[in-house]
């Protein structure tokens, strides 16, 4: 068993509402493993706190209104990135670890070129002079596919469409060569042909810069194409791990199963779109005992007081925060 | 890009045609019979009659309005009924008073609001912040002539650090003919510049703490910092570029401000400049000086606003070129 | 000063608190009132501004003597403060802090309506200019650009000077007429924007015409700028009108105005500086209070606003 890359144990990250509305549990006790060279998919609904894990690994959360609780660890190369001294991480930051954001219009700052944009990391860590960085920025841009590479790196964001300004942030993640790629939702904002090219190209530069790729997404259908292993979140939590095969093949929480369910599909017979029911709970009020039960079709008493811990079914791989790992014959039949 | 300028500078024309043909109507449909302001009573009507009729004013008003412009083209600004002198001159004395007045005061206003707006922006919402927001909301909501008199109060009258009035010492330096001149002349500059330039840098310090705070909020901030960003780049290099251009902004609309302030503080001050000049002759009904004081205060903002738009244009990427996005 | 002055005085500022705590009380059952009140300055704004109402309304009650009265040329005139005049009195032995009370209703007059006028002029505009586009917008626009480079001052200078002062109305009038400008585009931008949403082909696919769509739809949605420019804007023309009494134009004597008053202090400055000092700081005061009051409503009524 290799050893991972990036270790998240018991990660708890809180915002304190406005107005004593409570404190906000976006993410309450999540961990997971990323090992070196795979693809780890986090998925999940909007409210689920997936985003707020990826920017919790760099410490990009802006810090009042939130915080990382401490007993939470993010370990990578050995060290506890929450627990490092600014420089240190800002060291890390660009270098070893990496991050891609959603939207790639309101990410990149309109002032400045793409080419220094993109140098810009490497100026920060390599140190290179300007004409270097400059000659790496180009490299950059012909490895992320963009046409006119040369013309391109003087170019300002604005004129740049939606797919290549992605590109240009992916170039502008990977100009250090991280050892991981934080890729927070990459295709959302994009159309549906540039959402294929994009993957595409993420998983080209993986196979070619040999990282490890923390994919976050709400599309399973992204998930199902890129990553090796999947996590599902809900409600600040992991509900789910597994292989990606496996999760397809078997899902084990109802909340994955639901998910998949509600995904139209155009070989199965025409049927009524199943959606789940009820809403994502408010991160200040999560439901007591099993967070997903109010919206769960199975639960029974014991959901709605014993919160479960991640339960496998002894292969190890695959677990599900559910009783019904342990009470299969709990399940409901299908109606 | 040369298109867009020269359409601007063509529209910028039109407009201060457009006022001053408005203020010349207006000061001729004013009642009152013409050369009867306070200095003029005691001239015998005959002389005046014989004045009113060397000078056009018995004619219609928009014979009079053709002749103004037809003179005006040829740089001829007429003569001053109050002054008994060429508008010109007059103006030529007063201008580079109000310029030197405007300008220290742009100065401070400038430096003093940009740093207090972004050192604000920095430690927000701590104690120095929220002490610098008071006084800024202070500063910005006193009437700009009161500050003046409190100010002439404190640091002329009771600590005499300053002098009361004037621009210069009339008997040792009616002229700028020595260092002990230039001193002398900067002394007085002190505390109506000062005036007039604090009010100026607190609405700026308000405007650029708002810009600044709205700028940290942005997400390629964020990417920044993932990046490995220190803070100080963050700041100094992504931050401030960008409150560049709300900056530039500012600058345009400084104009019109310091039109208004120097009117008032030339008062108070008793500072000879453009604003007092044009304050009188629109009291004695000076309608030559009038015109023409309204034609410079009207092209000063619209170049301003002109100026700030061309380097707005010249420093924001998105609006230089035009992309192919 | 009597007594009752004393004590329909402290009714007054009881009376201030008073009216913040129920704004209070009463707006927090919504979001935006909750928002504003969370400021602190927004609180101590209202109430300054309830003060110097209730004081201008019942000018009469909170003070002992009359604006215009000489008490005593020969042994009152610029009379420090003192228990018997508690700001002092000026250079026509009037009791100052009369001046101040009854110049409050004339300040709080001209500066409520002539924004009134001013806002209403320019929401209009701006209304128009952003819905109906192309020339009418073109041309409303070049006007306001035109307006923009006015230099108000001396049109208000002439205006007012020359045609001799016509009285309070004219005043506020002249003033609101010139003061429209940067609210017009400030609507006008609003309205572009609104303009554009769902709800608007909506009404219009319904029938209604341009009026009613503009007063039923977009404006109220386009509210917030308009009610955070009307707060500034009072501000701006108290200070406005104060200019102009200072310049010995606008509001006519004996009635006081706290412009005028700091013009006529200003001979005394050294001698007898309260007769400045306290109607500046009036207008400061008020003027400090309509830009909290602005402030907070500017980020109260932001749509932008929302929790993590």
């Amino acid at each position: 068993m290799t050893e991972p890359l990036l270790r998240v144990r018991d990660l708890k990250t809180y915002f304190v509402t406005e107005q004593g509305r409570g404190t906000a549990r976006a993410v309450d006790g999540v961990s997971f493993e990323l090992y070196p060279g795979e693809t780890l998919g986090i998925v999940g609904e909007s409210g689920c706190g997936k985003t707020v894990t990826s920017l919790s690994i760099l410490r990009l959360i802006p810090e009042p209104p939130g915080h990382i609780r401490p007993g939470s660890v993010i370990e990578f190369a050995g060290r506890n990135l929450l627990t490092l001294a600014p420089s240190e991480l800002r060291a890390i930051r660009g270098n070893q670890i990496a991050m891609v954001f959603q939207e790639p219009m309101t990410s990149l700052n309109p002032v400045f070129t793409v080419g220094d944009q993109i140098a810009e990391a490497a100026i920060i860590h390599q140190r290179l002079s300007r004409k270097a960085a400059r000659a790496r920025a180009i490299e950059m841009l012909t490895l992320v596919g963009i046409p006119d590479p040369a013309e391109r790196v003087d170019h300002y964001p604005h004129q740049l469409s939606g797919g290549m300004r992605q590109r240009v942030m992916i170039a502008m993640a990977l100009v250090c060569h991280p050892k991981v790629l934080i890729a927070d939702e990459p295709t959302t904002a994009l159309d549906v042909t540039i959402q294929a090219q994009i993957l595409e190209l993420l998983d080209r530069l993986q196979s070619e810069l040999g990282m490890a790729v923390l994919l976050i997404t709400h599309d399973l259908g992204v998930v199902a194409g890129q990553a090796d292993r999947v996590v599902v979140m809900y409600a600040g939590q992991v509900v789910e791990t597994a292989r990606t095969t496996d999760l397809f093949d078997g899902p084990l929480h109802p909340y994955t199963e639901g998910l998949m369910a509600a995904v139209p599909r155009i070989d199965a017979p025409k049927s009524r779109l199943q959606a789940i029911p009820g809403q994502v709970p408010a991160a200040t009020a999560w439901p007591s005992g099993c967070r997903f039960h109010p919206r769960c079709p199975h639960a029974w008493t014991k959901c709605t007081i014993e919160e479960p811990p991640l339960l496998g079914l002894g292969d190890g791989d695959h677990t599900a925060r559910c009783w019904l790992v342990q009470e299969p014959g709990r399940r409901k039949p299908k109606t | 890009m040369t298109a867009w300028l020269v359409r601007r500078v063509a529209a910028s024309i039109a407009i201060i045609f457009a006022v001053v043909t408005l203020t010349f109507f207006l000061m001729a449909v004013a009642p009152g019979e013409p050369l009867l302001g306070p200095d003029e009573r005691q001239v015998p009507p005959e002389v005046r009659a014989e004045l009113i009729r060397q000078w056009g004013l018995d004619q219609p008003a928009p014979v009079r309005y053709v002749k103004y412009l037809r003179q005006l083209a040829r740089g001829n600004f007429g003569l001053s009924f109050s002054l008994h002198r060429p508008v010109a001159d007059a103006l030529a004395e007063a201008i580079p008073n109000t310029l030197l007045l405007a300008g220290a005061a742009l100065l401070i206003d400038f430096l003093v609001g940009l740093g207090l707006g972004v050192y604000q922006a920095w430690r927000v919402h701590r104690l120095p912040d929220v002490v610098l927001s008071n006084v800024t909301l202070f500063l910005y909501s006193v009437p700009t002539f009161w500050l003046g008199l409190i100010l002439l109060l404190v640091f002329g009258e009771w600590l005499g650090w300053f002098p009361v009035a004037g621009m210069s010492d009339p008997i040792l330096c009616p002229t700028v003919s020595s260092f002990y001149c230039v001193m002398d002349r900067l002394w007085h500059l002190a505390l109506p510049a000062a005036t007039l330039g604090f009010v100026g840098a607190a609405g700026t310090a308000r405007f650029q703490r708002a810009a600044m705070l709205e700028i940290s909020a942005q997400d390629y901030i964020r990417t920044a910092r993932a990046k490995g960003a220190s803070e100080q780049r963050v700041v100094l290099r992504h931050q401030l570029r960008n409150a560049l251009l709300s900056f530039i902004t500012l600058f345009g609309l400084a104009f019109p401000f310091l039109l208004t302030g120097s009117v008032l503080i030339e008062t108070t001050f008793a500072w000879p400049g453009m604003g007092r000049l044009a304050t009188d002759a629109i009291l004695r009904r000076d309608v030559p000086l009038v015109n023409a004081a309204v034609l410079l205060a009207s092209t000063l903002v619209v170049m301003g606003s002109l100026l700030a738009d061309v380097l707005l244009a010249a420093v924001d990427p998105r609006l230089r070129v035009r992309g192919t996005a | 000063m009597t007594l009752h002055a004393w004590f329909a005085l402290l009714v007054a500022l009881a009376l201030a608190g008073w009216t913040v705590g129920t704004l209070r009380r009463r707006t927090a059952r919504y979001e935006p009132g909750r928002r504003f009140f969370r400021h602190p300055t927004a609180a101590w704004g209202i109430g300054v501004l309830a003060f110097f109402v209730i004081v201008a309304v019942a000018a009469p009650l909170v003070t002992s003597y009359s604006p215009i009265v000489h008490n005593d040329i020969i042994n009152l005139k610029n009379q420090p403060p003192s228990w018997s005049f508690i700001l002092g009195t000026d250079v026509y032995s009037r009791d100052l802090w009369s001046r101040v009370a009854f110049g409050a209703r004339i300040s709080l007059k001209v500066g409520g309506l002539g924004m009134l006028v001013a806002v209403t002029l320019g929401t209009l505009v701006g209304a128009v200019a952003g819905y109906y586009r192309r020339w009418v917008d073109a041309v409303l626009m070049r006007g306001v650009d035109v307006g923009l480079a006015l230099p108000r001052i001396f049109v208000l200078l002439i205006a007012i000077a020359l045609f001799d002062r016509l009285g309070e109305t004219v005043l506020i009038l002249v003033i609101g007429l010139t003061s429209w400008f940067g609210t017009s585009r400030l609507v006008r931008a609003e309205v572009l924007s609104v303009r554009e949403r769902d709800f608007v082909a909506a009404a219009r696919a319904m029938g209604a015409g341009p009026g009613r769509v503009i007063f039923r739809h977009v404006l109220p949605n386009a509210a917030a700028p308009i009610i955070v420019a009307a707060a500034l804007g009072i501000g701006n023309v108290l200070l406005l009108e104060a200019s102009l009494s200072f310049l010995g134009i606008g509001v006519a004597p004996p009635k006081p105005s706290w412009g005028s008053m700091i013009a006529d202090g200003v001979p005394y400055l050294a001698t007898a500086p309260w007769t400045t000092l306290f109607p500046g700081l009036a207008i400061a005061l008020v003027v400090m209070a309509l830009n909290a009051v602005g402030d907070a409503l500017r980020e109260a009524l932001d749509p932008r606003q929302e929790a993590m």
